[in-house]
């Protein structure tokens, strides 16, 4: 589904990437684990489009097209789903605003005929009720005062909205403790089915207890360093990345 | 024979500080001539479907035939200004036009009085004074839509005046869109009056004209009155705009909330100066004044002057301008979730202006000023 070939990117003419190798198949939930600055962000935001990062090498197959061609609302349409590590807060726009503008901007894109407010509203409360989520969510802004766990709820939301083939899910534990972490986890296994893809990038091992992976790939110094089976992270939360990080220097 | 031509004399020059920012001398350069005919339309851009009369003038003359003033309901009384030509101290030409609306004590209408006024619907230049008046008595209800439209791109002036009095605890729900052609001077200057418990509450839609300028001064008279004066101003290309206003609390416990929210692109400017006056003995004043302008381009430009002037020592005020830009963060959030960018930068302007529309008390019309804004937006390159 997703092949990623000697991928080197820099932001501000600083390399971050430098030369990703990385292949995923349909139905395959793939964890990438790193320092902080081994260029685990900066991969996320390069596979969902952002201005700002230069892919100077490289290329990334999706579905047989060339990723990087694609305006990040193609992408998205394409089904490349990116979970923020932080979700940005839109003041003045609902979440129910946001969702339908989302979904029938999608359904357009592949020559659907959008949802009428009726539709739309049978399938966001199905939704909403499949994850446990509080439909008065829905009524606020896009995540305008939303506490760390609601935030990582409402990108799941997204996620089960939009049917993405690929969620890319950006340190999705970060500012959760245990009982958000599970919540969030929860919602994301029940998305795994298998014509999806996942690539779950985390510093911390704790969150793959909670989504085991099918691989590992250790990211350091923009490239991976090694990758294995769901047992490499245990490894990793033993001994630290310090290995890495040498072999790198 | 050629028509006599006339120019506008005493115009306020930047000289003066609270015409600082906005410079007529374009206008004062400009010839202009009588009607010599009664130009008609062939349909009325009308924007409720509820209104419970409607005033229709084109060129600054009255279009009875557009007008529908059949069905008033009791208590209602609006009369449209006989025309003459004004020659007053300024020795111009000014076509009188506007109309009287008076609403009886303890009337509340369904609807909204329509009145639109359409200029530019002729080849030579044009000047009138739409000047209103309206006045609430006691207990009553109702709501003004004044409707400033342009056809094509022909230079014409209006220039308006209007004194509103909204008696003890009735209030006015005063809707103004200034869609005036490309070539267009509008300038208006209102005055209210708020007596005992009563409130005034205005929303101005300005995107047309070449340059406007709206100035409100509210006069809170009686005890608990409230103000509401809201703005929403589009522009772009070399478009300006100057929204000017004075709010008064000359007795005890009087409030008002101020939102002026600005969407500039191109070279557009748009001017903000606000003044909260709190007079001696107006203890208790409630006083809420923001500017927000968002700039689409780098040569945009915002002059924003909130001022406030205390007397009293027992008040609560608050005020504030920003400007800002469009947050691509936020823009590549929606744009993530399949939102293609020119929707999706449309979605953050429209919810930032929304604000300022939510003092309208009717649905219908709120959508309708939504629906401009879409339109605009929908043209934006």
């Amino acid at each position: 589904m997703l092949e990623i070939k000697n991928l080197h990117a820099t932001i501000d003419g600083k390399e971050i990437l430098k030369g990703i190798d990385l292949s995923i198949n349909a139905g395959e939930v793939h964890a990438i684990m790193g320092p902080n600055g081994s260029g685990k962000s900066t991969l996320s935001y390069v596979l969902a489009g952002r201005d700002g990062y230069e892919v100077t090498k490289g290329e990334v197959i999706y579905k047989g097209k060339n990723l990087l061609d694609l305006a990040p609302e193609d992408r998205a349409a394409e089904g490349i789903f990116l979970a923020f590590q932080y979700p940005v807060e839109i003041p003045g726009v609902p979440n129910t605003t946001f969702l339908k503008e989302a979904v029938n901007a999608v359904r357009k894109y592949r020559g659907e005929d959008p949802y009428d407010a009726m539709q739309f509203v049978k399938l966001v409360r199905q939704k909403t009720k499949e994850l446990g989520i509080n439909d008065e969510m829905l009524k606020r802004a896009v995540n305008v005062g939303f506490s760390g766990g609601e935030k990582k709820r409402n990108e799941v939301l997204q996620m089960a909205m939009l049917e993405p083939s690929l969620a890319v899910l950006d340190e999705t534990d970060s500012g959760l403790d245990i009982d958000a972490l599970k919540i969030a986890a929860d919602g994301v296994n029940s998305l795994r089915s298998p014509d999806r893809a996942m690539l779950v990038i985390t510093h911390y091992q704790r969150l793959l207890d909670y989504i085991v992976p099918d691989q590992v790939h250790v990211l350091a110094n923009g490239k991976i360093q090694r990758s294995g089976g769901k047992e490499l992270a245990l490894e990793l939360e033993k001994n630290g990345y310090a290995d890495f990080a040498e072999a790198a220097a | 024979m050629a028509q006599e031509t006339f120019t506008i004399q005493g115009l306020p020059t930047p000289k003066l500080e609270a015409w600082k920012y906005t410079n007529l001398r374009a206008l004062g350069q400009i010839e202009f001539q009588a009607p010599t005919s009664t130009p008609s339309i062939d349909q009325v851009p009308t924007v409720s479907e509820s209104s419970i009369a409607r005033l229709v003038f084109i060129n600054g003359q009255l279009n009875e035939a557009l007008s529908d003033t059949k069905n008033l309901p009791e208590g209602v009384t609006l009369d449209a200004n006989p025309a003459s030509v004004d020659i007053g101290s300024n020795e111009t030409a000014l076509l009188e036009c506007g109309f009287s609306l008076n609403i009886a004590a303890g009337v509340e209408t369904a609807g909204p009085v329509e009145v639109i006024f359409i200029g530019g619907v002729s080849d030579t230049s044009i000047a009138y004074r739409p000047s209103i008046a309206i006045r609430l008595e006691d207990n009553s209800r109702a709501s003004v839509l004044e409707n400033h439209v342009g056809f094509g791109d022909s230079i014409y002036f209006s220039n308006g005046v209007a004194e509103v009095r909204v008696g003890q605890n009735a209030r006015l729900n005063h809707i103004k869109i200034q869609a005036e052609g490309a070539g267009a001077y509008h300038l208006s200057n209102l005055r209210a009056q708020i007596g005992r418990d009563g409130a005034y509450d205005a929303c101005t839609l300005s995107i047309g004209a070449k340059l406007s300028r709206n100035d409100i001064n509210a006069r809170l008279e009686g005890d608990g009155a409230t103000c509401s004066l809201n703005g929403a101003t589009l522009l772009r290309g070399t478009q300006h705009c100057d929204n000017t206003t004075v709010v008064d609390h000359l007795v005890p416990n009087t409030s008002c909330d101020e939102v002026f929210k600005g969407v500039l692109d191109d070279k557009a400017r748009s001017v903000f100066q606000g003044k909260l006056v709190v007079h001696k003995d107006a203890q208790k004043a409630d006083g809420r004044q923001y500017c927000r302008t968002l700039l689409l381009s780098d040569d945009a430009e915002v002059n924003a002057k909130p001022e406030l002037e205390i007397y009293a020592d027992d008040v609560k005020c608050a005020h504030g301008a920003t400007v800002g830009e469009i947050d691509e963060s936020a823009l590549f959030y929606l744009r993530s979730r399949g939102v293609p960018e020119k929707r999706a930068r449309s979605l953050m302007v429209e919810s930032f202006l929304a604000e300022a529309l939510e003092n309208i008390d009717a649905d219908d019309i709120s959508a309708h000023l939504l629906g401009i804004i879409a339109n605009w937006l929908s043209d934006e390159d």
